[in-house]
């Protein structure tokens, strides 16, 4: 699955790090660090973290590849 | 035909063409269609695969812990899309409306978005920059590549200019335990973005954790060994430091040459346009048609005396594409301003340094609260006495505070909000090294005397 955090709005409240742990990390104090790929087995506790952000900061993919371009060019 | 009837016609089966398919273009490409564009968009773009996020690039990248291809933005929603990859725009033709490809290919368009960003600017000695073991990173291939010489475990990393790309790689090093030299110009660390206090206490972070920093110097050559690898680095203070990995991280160049006959105005300080994201005419002018978003957009910030800013800031480019998809689709009257107070962050040695505002518009700064000794605190700047931005380290949860001064226009220096004021709460002159951009010589010349007849012509740049 796809993740990215918008860390212009995270505070570093670590509700993520606490609910999804293998996918969110913080470094330091409040610096969050996050995998952009989460194994899918990870999925109900990203979707948890995901929803229990107080800023509402990460977005997880809404679709799975419907509209995913080929990987070269067409001429 | 009214103009209402021109739009919805265009909104139902009109044709989108989105130059840059990074960051920006995806999510002014997802805005497009929330706003009911139903026409064809074409999605241009010069790296293949879909577009990815590239901040993790110089961390979680760089750590091992997200491989370089894992980095895939999430999608918001289905953008029903014709996705042309691997092939750069070449130029743009504004008299018929189409866009040009390098493999010669034209795709005709009714409204366009230029958001073609940024790449990084390489080491200038061509042949050095060949050396095996020299990066820069701004791709995932570039990153890819960083990763693995970092994971080989190198005797030395050099990094080449200590702006916030090159500090959090430093920071990542230091954290595998690798000896680094950082080798900046400027008299600090982040000197250039956040002046000479915070200059001061990166390069104290740096050192407390184990970098080698020498500043005030510059890189004169790399030399490399009998197999083309790079092994030493020569500075302009007579030093030498070996080093088997060489990063560097001297910022970026706009993605504008392509549009260099196009008409616009554009040059190495981006696309100007105007607040709603419509692209300038080298007049001037404004134009109806081309739309332009993300860092390689330069627009005029009411906040800051409309001065023109262009922002390499990931918040920006996903706001300032909204703000250009809405537009894209509406008449004049319903158009938006872009007017959010910029965002930034950098995450290095264990900190979260955010800022708010455009701290490089200031003539003073001033600890407002917390501890610099406990790399916990905020920063207030100011110019001619009010608050222009704010930095903060570790405390980011005060920074919409300060944005809600910012954008208030409230009084420098401000109020402690909390008990924690430090004690030498006294304001500083900022002291940024000086305009760089005013040395770039002319870009244009104009031509002709009456009024009807006066028009712009861009000069040859020599770069």
């Amino acid at each position: 699955m796809r993740v990215v955090v918008d860390l212009s709005r995270c505070q570093g409240y670590a509700q993520c790090a606490f609910l999804a742990p293998d996918a969110f990390r913080m470094h330091g104090e409040e610096a969050l660090m996050y995998a952009s790929n989460p194994d899918d087995a990870q999925r109900q506790q990203v979707l948890r973290a995901a929803a229990a952000c107080p800023l509402q900061a990460i977005l997880v993919d809404q679709l799975k590849g419907r509209d995913a371009p080929v990987g070269t060019s067409p001429s | 035909m009214s103009t209402a009837d021109t739009l919805q016609g265009f909104k139902r089966d009109g044709r989108v063409v989105i130059v840059g398919a990074s960051l920006a273009g995806l999510r002014a490409a997802e805005a497009l269609r929330d706003e009911g564009f139903t026409g064809k968009l074409t999605m241009i773009g010069d790296e293949l695969g879909e577009p990815y996020d590239r901040p993790p690039l110089s961390k979680q990248v760089l750590t091992g812990w997200v491989p370089a291809d894992g980095t895939t933005l999430p999608r918001r929603r289905d953008i029903d899309a014709e996705w042309l990859l691997g092939v750069p725009a070449d130029g743009l033709d504004l008299a018929n409306n189409h866009v040009r490809l390098a493999d010669g290919r034209t795709i005709p368009f009714d409204r366009m978005l230029i958001s073609t960003g940024v790449r990084a600017r390489p080491w200038p000695v061509e042949a050095e920059a060949a050396l095996d073991g020299v990066f820069v990173v701004r791709t995932r291939e570039d990153a890819a590549g960083l990763q693995r010489a970092v994971a080989a475990g190198p005797s030395r990393v050099l990094i080449i200019g200590a702006g916030f790309t090159g500090s959090e790689i430093a920071s990542v090093c230091r954290e595998r335990d690798i000896p680094v030299t950082v080798a900046e110009l400027a008299p600090s660390p982040l000197v250039g973005g956040l002046g000479a206090m915070i200059g001061e206490i990166a390069a104290d972070m740096q050192r407390a954790h184990g970098v080698d920093l020498r500043c005030g110097v510059k890189v004169t050559q790399l030399e490399g060994d009998a197999q083309g690898r790079v092994r030493r680095a020569h500075f302009s203070d007579g030093s030498a430091v070996d080093a088997d990995v060489v990063v560097v991280a001297l910022g970026g160049i706009r993605n504008t040459e392509w549009l260099r006959d196009s008409g616009l105005a554009v040059g190495v300080w981006g696309v100007a346009c105007d607040a709603g994201c419509r692209a300038f005419d080298l007049n001037g002018l404004v134009t109806d048609d081309i739309f332009v978003a993300g860092d390689v957009a330069r627009s005029p910030n009411p906040m800051y005396e409309y001065r023109f800013i262009s922002l390499e800031h990931w918040a920006n480019a996903v706001e300032q594409a909204e703000i250009a998809a809405h537009n894209m689709v509406s008449a004049q009257a319903d158009r938006w301003p872009h007017l959010s107070i910029p965002t930034f962050w950098s995450i290095q040695f264990g900190v979260n340094i955010k800022s708010v505002g455009v701290p490089t518009y200031a003539d003073e700064v001033v600890v407002t609260q917390g501890s610099v000794a406990d790399h916990r605190f905020v920063a207030a700047y100011g110019y001619h006495g009010r608050v222009t931005a704010a930095v903060s380290f570790n405390n980011a949860k005060w920074l919409d505070h300060y944005r809600r001064l910012i954008e208030t226009a409230a009084p420098f220096p401000p109020p402690c909000p909390t008990p924690d004021q430090p004690l030498d709460a006294k304001p500083v002159p900022v002291d940024f090294p000086g305009p760089t951009l005013l040395a770039q010589g002319a870009t244009v010349v104009v031509t002709g005397h009456d009024p009807g007849e006066r028009r712009v012509t861009a000069m040859r740049q020599h770069r």
